[in-house]
C-alpha cells in the first residue's frame, strides 16, 4: 500500500520502455504522466472541496447544505462546473481584451506549478528541488499580477478597487509569511522539503515553532484572500472584486485558482509544522490527505466564522503585529539553536 | 531651497477622485437604493444619496381607497415590520373616529407587534452581521426570526403581510396553539440572542469594524429628526412607548436601553437590548390579558367626520406617523406617512464621510433602512 502509486509509476515506466521507446521519450512521457496525475489530483479536490466548503458552512450556519444533486448531493459540484462551461464567454465592451483573458490563464499557472515540489506521500514528490520551499514561495506571490490584471483589465471601478487591494495585502502578508517559515529553515538548515519532513521524524515543528505556525495560518489565510482577509473580493463592499467582470468558465478558473492555492498551502503547512506526510498504521499518502483536510477545515471554519477585517486594520495587523512577532520569533528560535548547541 | 524626496514625489504625483456607483443594483444597499459615492482612494469624501426606485405612490392611492381598503397596502411600506405599520395606522384612524378598542383586541396588538419589533431587529442584526461578511450571523438571527414568522402564521395565516388588525379591534384571536408556542419561544430566546452576542457581538473583528465608525451625535441626530433607536444610541433616552403613551403602553414596565457614542456599534448594541426588553413587554402582556371581545362595535362604512389627525407610534426604525385627512367620505382625503427609513437616510452622507467604502456600508447597514418605506 505505502507504495502503491510509486510502483505505478514504476510499472509505467517499464512498460513503456518495453515497447522500445527512447530513454528520453520515456522520461517526457512520464512527466507528462506526473503532470496529468497533479491535475488530477488538484481537480478532483476542488471540486469536493466547493463541495466540502458548503456543507461545512451549512452544518456551521445549522442548514443542510448541497441535498438534492446525487447522493447527499455529492454531485451538486458536478453540475455546477458543467453549467458553467456551458456558459456563454462574455467579455465586457470596455476591458482590455488581452489582459482580461490572459488574467485567467496567469491566475492558474501558478496554482498547479505549486504542487511540483509538494510532497504527497513518502518518495511521492515531483521533483525535491534543493530550495523548495523557497520556490513554493516565489510561485505562489505571482498570484498578485494575475489579479492586478483582471482588476485592470476589467475596466471597472469596483475590479480596479478589488485588484489594487489585492496586491497591498499580498505583498505585504509574503512578508511574515516567509519570516514565520524561516523559523522552520533555522531548525532544519535546509530549504529541501524532504530535509524538513526527515527532521520532523521525532517530534513536529508545530511544537518547536507554535508562534511561527500561528503566524503562518493568519499569513496564508491573507495570502489565500479567505474571510476574515477576504478584502479583494470583499462582497459587501466590492460586489467580487477583480473578479467581478468575470463569467462562466473563466471565472470558473479564478475560483479553480483559489481553491487550489487552498491545498497548496494547506500542504505546505502540513510539510512545514505538521510532519508531513508521515504517521503510523496508515501508508503516508493516506496521512497526507487527513492532514491537508485538517488544515483546510481550519481554514474554512475561520472562514464562516470571522467577519472581515476593515483594509486600513489589515495593514495595521500586518506591520505593527505579526511583523514584529515574527522577527521576535526568529529571534528566539536562533538563540534557543544556540542554547541547545552549547549544551549537547 | 531644495525639496526633501517626498515632497518631490507628492508634487508629481496626481491624484484623482473617482465617482463610483453603488447600487441599485449593489449586494449591500439593503434593496434598490443606489448612492454616488465620491472616493479619494478608499475614502469617502462625497455621498449622494438617489432613491426613488421603490416609488408605488402609496399616499395618493389611499386617496382611492376605503379606510380599510389601506390596511394591506401599509404592509408593504416597512416590509419588515408590518405589524406595526398596520397597528399605526388603524390607530390613527381609531382616533379619527374616536373609537374605543377593546382591551383584549390591545393587548392582542402589543403582543404582536412586540414580536415583530424583534423581528424586524433580527433582521438588522442579521444583516448587519452579512454586511460585514459573517454570514453564519445572518443564518442565526434568520432562524429565530422564522419562529416568529411561524407564531404570526397561525394567528393570521400570513408571515410578513400580516393586515391583522382591523379598526376597532383585530382580526383574529390568538389561539392555544399560538400561546404555547410563545411561551416556548420566550423561554428560548434569551439564550438565541447570548449565542448571537457570542458569535457576533463579542467578535473583536466586528468591533474594530463598528466602534468609532459613523459616529452621530445628539445634536446633529435632533437636526435631521433621526428618532427611535438610532436616537437613542446617540444618547438620547426617547421612546414613543414611554414618553407618548399610546394603546396601552403605559401599563408595561420596560427599560429603554441607550447607547453612549452614537456610533455604529451602539447602534447595534441598543437594538439588541431592545429584543430583550421587547420580550419583557410580551412576558407582561401575555400575563395580563383579560377576555373578551377582540373588536369593537364600528359602523358597517367607515366614513369619519371631516377634520384631520396626526398619530405617531414607535416603530421598529423610529417614530412611524401617519398624518390623516378626512373630508367626511368612505375614502382619506389625504394621507400622508412618516416614514423613519427616509428620515435616517437622510443623515447617511453626513456621517459616512470622512470613512472608507467598507465603512459607508457598515454604516448604512447600522441606520437600518427599508426602501419599502424610504420610498413609499
Amino acid at each position: 500500500m505505502e507504495r502503491l502509486f510509486l510502483n505505478l509509476g514504476e510499472g509505467i515506466q517499464q512498460w513503456l520502455a518495453s515497447l522500445g521507446l527512447g530513454a528520453t521519450a520515456v522520461s517526457l512521457i512520464m512527466v507528462a504522466i506526473k503532470v496529468a496525475a497533479i491535475l488530477g489530483f488538484v481537480l478532483l479536490n476542488v471540486l469536493y472541496l466547493v463541495y466540502l466548503e458548503r456543507k461545512i458552512s451549512a452544518y456551521i450556519q445549522q442548514r443542510l447544505g448541497p441535498n438534492r444533486v446525487g447522493p447527499r448531493g455529492l454531485l451538486q459540484t458536478t453540475m455546477d462546473v458543467i453549467k458553467l462551461i456551458s456558459k456563454e464567454d462574455i467579455i465586457p465592451q470596455a476591458a482590455d481584451r488581452k489582459v482580461f483573458r490572459l488574467a485567467a490563464i496567469v491566475v492558474f499557472i501558478p496554482a498547479v506549478m505549486l504542487y511540483a515540489v509538494i510532497p504527497f506521500g513518502k518518495d511521492m514528490i515531483a521533483i525535491d528541488l534543493n530550495i523548495g520551499v523557497f520556490y513554493f514561495i516565489a510561485v505562489s506571490s505571482t498570484t498578485t499580477i494575475a489579479f492586478l490584471m483582471a482588476g485592470w483589465g476589467s475596466n471597472n471601478k469596483y475590479s480596479l478597487l478589488g485588484g489594487m487591494r489585492t496586491v497591498a495585502q499580498m505583498v505585504s502578508y509574503e512578508i511574515p509569511l516567509v519570516f514565520s517559515i524561516l523559523g522552520v529553515i533555522m531548525l532544519t538548515g535546509s530549504l529541501k522539503m524532504s530535509d524538513i519532513i526527515a527532521a520532523q521524524k521525532d517530534v513536529w515543528f508545530i511544537v518547536l515553532q507554535p508562534i511561527a505556525f500561528l503566524i503562518f495560518f493568519i499569513a496564508g489565510t491573507a495570502e489565500l484572500n479567505r474571510a476574515p482577509f477576504d478584502l479583494p473580493e470583499g462582497e459587501q463592499e466590492l460586489i467580487a472584486g477583480a473578479t467581478t467582470e468575470y463569467s462562466g468558465m473563466r471565472w470558473a478558473i479564478f475560483f479553480l485558482a483559489e481553491y487550489s492555492n487552498l491545498v497548496a498551502m494547506s500542504a505546505l503547512a502540513v510539510t512545514l509544522f505538521l510532519g508531513g506526510p508521515s504517521g503510523p498504521w496508515a501508508p503516508s499518502w493516506i496521512w497526507f490527505v487527513i492532514k491537508v483536510y485538517i488544515m483546510i477545515y481550519l481554514f474554512m471554519w475561520v472562514r464562516w466564522t470571522f467577519p472581515r477585517i476593515r483594509v486600513d486594520h489589515l495593514m495595521h495587523t500586518n506591520w505593527k503585529f505579526l511583523l514584529p512577532l515574527s522577527l521576535a520569533n526568529i529571534l528566539v528560535t536562533g538563540i534557543g539553536i544556540k542554547i541547545f548547541e552549547w549544551f549537547s | 531651497m531644495e525639496m526633501s524626496n517626498i515632497q518631490v514625489y507628492k508634487k508629481n504625483l496626481k491624484t484623482q477622485e473617482i465617482t463610483l456607483n453603488m447600487g441599485p443594483q449593489h449586494p449591500s444597499t439593503h434593496g434598490v437604493y443606489r448612492c454616488i459615492l465620491t472616493l479619494d482612494g478608499e475614502y469617502v469624501t462625497h455621498l449622494e444619496n438617489v432613491m426613488g426606485y421603490l416609488h408605488r405612490g402609496m399616499e395618493k392611492l389611499a386617496e382611492d381607497r376605503t379606510y380599510t381598503q389601506f390596511i394591506p397596502y401599509t404592509d408593504r411600506l416597512d416590509y419588515l415590520a408590518a405589524a406595526l405599520n398596520n397597528i399605526g395606522y388603524v390607530q390613527t384612524v381609531e382616533k379619527l373616529m374616536d373609537i374605543e378598542v377593546p382591551e383584549r383586541a390591545e393587548y392582542i396588538r402589543v403582543i404582536v407587534g412586540e414580536l415583530q419589533r424583534i423581528a424586524s431587529h433580527l433582521v438588522y442584526v442579521g444583516s448587519y452581521a452579512l454586511d460585514v461578511n459573517g454570514f453564519t450571523g445572518w443564518m442565526y438571527a434568520f432562524r429565530d426570526r422564522e419562529r416568529i414568522l411561524d407564531l404570526f402564521e397561525m394567528i393570521t395565516g400570513s408571515r410578513m403581510t400580516l393586515s391583522f388588525p382591523r379598526i376597532g379591534g383585530v382580526s383574529h384571536d390568538i389561539t392555544d396553539e399560538f400561546v404555547e408556542g410563545l411561551e416556548k419561544f420566550i423561554e428560548d430566546f434569551p439564550a438565541c440572542l447570548d449565542e448571537f452576542d457570542g458569535l457576533v457581538t463579542g467578535n473583536e473583528i466586528f468591533q474594530a469594524r463598528t466602534k468609532g465608525v459613523g459616529v452621530l451625535d445628539v445634536e446633529t441626530a435632533i437636526n435631521y429628526g433621526i428618532s427611535g433607536p438610532n436616537l437613542r444610541a446617540s444618547g438620547y433616552e426617547f421612546d414613543l412607548r414611554k414618553h407618548d403613551p399610546y394603546g396601552i403602553y403605559d401599563r408595561f414596565e420596560f427599560d429603554i436601553p441607550t447607547g453612549e457614542n452614537g456610533d455604529s456599534f451602539d447602534r447595534f448594541i441598543v437594538r439588541m437590548e431592545e429584543m430583550r426588553q421587547s420580550l419583557r413587554i410580551i412576558k407582561q402582556a401575555l400575563r395580563d390579558i383579560p377576555d373578551g371581545p377582540i373588536q369593537a362595535k364600528v359602523p358597517k362604512v367607515i366614513k369619519p367626520k371631516a377634520g384631520e389627525v396626526y398619530h405617531q407610534i414607535e416603530g421598529a426604525k423610529g417614530w412611524l406617523g401617519y398624518y390623516l385627512v378626512s373630508d367626511g367620505s368612505t375614502k382619506p382625503y389625504r394621507l400622508h406617512i412618516h416614514g423613519p427609513s427616509f428620515v435616517n437616510l437622510g443623515v447617511f452622507p453626513e456621517i459616512a464621510k470622512g470613512g472608507n467604502i467598507q465603512d459607508a456600508v457598515v454604516i448604512l447597514a447600522s441606520i437600518d433602512i427599508v426602501l419599502g418605506e424610504v420610498d413609499r
